[in-house]
């Protein structure tokens, strides 16, 4: 499109993008330096009142979803838009170009070429070279002309359209950016072991957002390596709907569990003073979880049974090991240390029971929903393979002019590419000598 | 023998490969050249089996995982992939002199590996280290810094033949080093190069962040340098092909986004905070 408007050319011009580029670029370090997200408070005190006044004024402390970024980013994207608009016909006109319109003086004219004469009529030896050329790979379209013909062959024509894939990829993943702003939410929530959760808050807003399910917390364990640092946090989590349970899952740091586009990550955990009690009667098989305050008596009415923890050795804030202590009504209590999460049998005077004991845990879920990182990711796909093309693939022209001459025809053979063309003499001079062979 | 001893060995035969490299340079020794890609290919050698030696050891250790997950190991695998794309680059182009500026990068990231004050140790895995995308992350980044820091060396050799052949023209380092044209040539394919693979990896860092914390994109300070870099070589580009910009302004660019790289790769983990903390370590 061949727009002489001036706001067009504007808009059109490279030597925008190479400014907003440059724009871009240096004031991303701002935000990178001053730390983003803190409190005015903490502002005040890092930089003082009248600083903080100025970052708040240019919206420093979130620059990166402040007005003046995002319009930068958009400025990007609309050059991106109007320049591809402004530059994309031509760029087309050479994709579908008829190389059978080139004149026969043009083709002498070109700078790679090689000739040499043949026995055959024009008629004759086209036959010959279109059978060649085609057993390469090169797919021939043949004219007649005054004094014989011309052949046309090319390899990727689309190719020049590499650089416009890249320049998409980037206006899909814009579109992927503005999906997941409008459609989608980041939130979190803390679950504690077995119980249940159906609503989220917000990050920004900290608003509450109805999850349409409920989400339980089954139980959490993180595993530790000798040295002490952490190596996993599990978290069991099961989703029900309308009271109906749908599926249990575990979900790891870097495996989260996925229901109806809303997805959960373990994000961390908060480790309380309770503990969970999982008690089953050995004989009834009757089983029962309690959840008991350190110290505290806890009763299993239907069994007469009471239980507590009165001692516990804790690493950190993780429990190691903790002492139970269990009654009967009609025996005497008996204590017993158990290591956490583990299981022990404690023998009663009339039944026996197996009893496991665990910190109490609430796990943190990081709860994100994002409609476009699909769109996303299939920009960034794009952007890789328009790289590729745009930078390893050439568009390749072969013309073949076969002209009668009183022994035979000559034939002379020339060629063009858009990239690489010193890789091209190679190909090119491969191919010449083999057509020349052949004829 | 473990690997931190062939680690070791590494550093000093590169510190040695210099020299010879830089021999070269100077005395135009033929013979000299061949013994300095000779024991640069031993030195890589080395590095190979000691890098695979450390993979071994932490499997033996137990917590077995590739050798990229600190610092220490970052810096030691940089040096490695500068070292294959530099003999790649020599191969194919069959000139010597660049190794002279580019082997001492790999012995001054060996050096710092072995004598800065970094953990050295083979560690566990924190959770959020778990993952199939720590591979294809790091060895995509590194790919293209070792691309970035190959141009920088080109770029830096292009500004030193112009500032020595300006003052005369019929100066030795005419005929030492290679021609501006092919110095200019191979310093934009370095780039090309080196900015596909940067974005695979921000690209695989994007999808990787998405599965651990549902969030792609988050402005973190790693994150914001590797799309700064990622712009200085995507300005670099454009200034070529659509300006038809080159020579010095290319060689500069290339010394610019160098200094961009290391400031992602190195500066964000000690001068800045955010989720790349663990590198610091």
């Amino acid at each position: 499109m061949q727009n002489n408007n001036s706001v067009w050319q504007f808009f059109a011009s490279v030597k925008l993008a190479l400014v907003t580029l440059f724009l871009i670029t240096t004031t991303s370090i701002i935000g990178t330096l001053i730390p983003q997200k803190e409190s005015v408070e903490w502002y005040v005190s890092q930089y003082g009142p009248k600083t903080a006044q100025l970052f708040a004024v240019l919206d420093i402390p979130d620059m990166y979803n402040s007005w003046w970024f995002i319009s930068l980013l958009f400025l990007l994207g609309f050059n991106l838009v109007i320049c591809s608009i402004d530059r994309f016909p031509g760029v087309w006109r050479q994709i579908t170009a008829d190389g059978l319109k080139y004149t026969a003086e043009r083709i002498r004219k070109m700078s790679t070429s090689k000739s040499w004469e043949s026995p055959d009529p024009s008629s004759a030896a086209t036959q010959k070279m279109t059978q060649r050329l085609n057993k390469s790979g090169w797919k021939t379209a043949v004219k007649t002309i005054d004094d014989g013909t011309l052949i046309f062959s090319q390899k990727g024509n689309w190719t020049r359209a590499g650089v416009y894939m890249v320049h998409a990829s980037i206006l899909v993943i814009f579109l992927g950016a503005i999906i997941g702003y409008l459609g989608g939410f980041k939130g979190s929530v803390s679950i504690p072991e077995t119980m249940e959760r159906d609503r989220i808050a917000l990050y920004n807003t900290r608003e509450i957002v109805e999850l349409g399910f409920t989400v339980r917390c089954n139980s959490f364990a993180i595993e530790f390596y000798p040295n002490g640092m952490p190596k996993e946090y599990t978290s069991s989590l099961t989703i029900l709907e309308n009271g109906q349970e749908l599926f249990t899952q575990e979900i790891e740091v870097n495996s989260p569990l996925k229901h109806k586009g809303i997805t959960f990550y373990q994000s961390s955990y908060e480790a309380y003073q309770d503990f969970v009690i999982t008690i089953t009667n050995k004989t009834t098989g009757e089983q029962k979880t309690f959840i008991s305050p350190f110290q505290k008596q806890t009763e299993w009415a239907e069994e007469g049974i009471r239980i507590g923890i009165i001692n516990a050795k804790a690493l950190g804030q993780s429990i190691v090991s903790s002492k139970i202590w269990f009654s009967e009504e009609d025996g005497a209590p008996i204590t017993q240390w158990l290591d956490d999460n583990t299981t022990a049998t404690l023998d009663g005077t009339d039944q026996d029971y197996q009893v496991s004991v665990k910190q109490m845990y609430a796990t943190g879920l990081q709860v994100a929903k994002d409609p476009g990182v699909w769109w996303v990711y299939i920009g960034c796909g794009l952007m890789l393979f328009g790289l590729y093309v745009a930078f390893f693939m050439s568009h390749r022209r072969i013309w073949l002019l076969v002209s009668n001459t009183k022994k035979g025809s000559e034939i002379i053979v020339t060629g063009s590419a858009n990239k690489n063309r010193p890789g091209f003499e190679g190909v090119f001079d491969n191919l010449a000598s083999e057509l020349e062979q052949a004829s | 023998m473990d690997s931190s001893q062939l680690l070791g060995i590494t550093t000093f035969t590169f510190l040695f490969a210099s020299f010879l490299y830089i021999g070269t340079l100077v005395f135009k020794a033929k013979k000299l050249g061949s013994l300095a890609t000779g024991f640069t290919v031993v030195a890589l050698l080395i590095l190979t089996v000691g890098l695979g030696l450390r993979w071994v050891e932490s499997y033996q250790m137990g917590i077995g995982h590739a050798p990229l997950t600190n610092m220490y190991e970052s810096v030691v695998f940089f040096a490695w992939t500068i070292i294959i794309f530099y003999l790649g680059i020599e191969w194919k182009f069959q000139t010597k002199t660049i190794g002279a500026f580019a082997v001492p990068i790999a012995f001054l990231a060996m050096a710092y590996a072995s004598f800065a004050p970094i953990n050295r140790g083979i560690n566990p895995l924190v959770p959020a280290l778990q993952s199939n995308w720590l591979l294809a992350h790091v060895i995509t980044c590194f790919v293209g810094y070792a691309a970035f820091a190959i141009a920088a060396a080109l770029g830096l050799m292009y500004l030193c033949k112009t500032s020595f052949s300006g003052r005369n023209d019929t100066g030795k380092s005419k005929e030492i080093l290679p021609s501006l044209n092919v110095l200019e040539d191979i310093t934009h394919k370095s780039i090309i190069f080196g900015f596909i693979w940067l974005s695979a990896g921000i690209i695989t860092g994007a999808v990787w962040a998405n599965s651990a914390w549902g969030t792609y994109w988050s402005w973190d300070p790693k994150e914001t340098w590797s799309l700064i870099t990622w712009f200085v070589y995507a300005f670099t580009l454009h200034a070529r092909y659509t300006r038809g910009i080159k020579g010095k302004t290319i060689a500069w660019l290339s010394l610019v986004g160098f200094i961009a790289v290391i400031f992602t790769y190195y500066g964000v983990n000690f001068l800045l905070s955010g989720l790349h903390s663990y590198g610091s370590n």
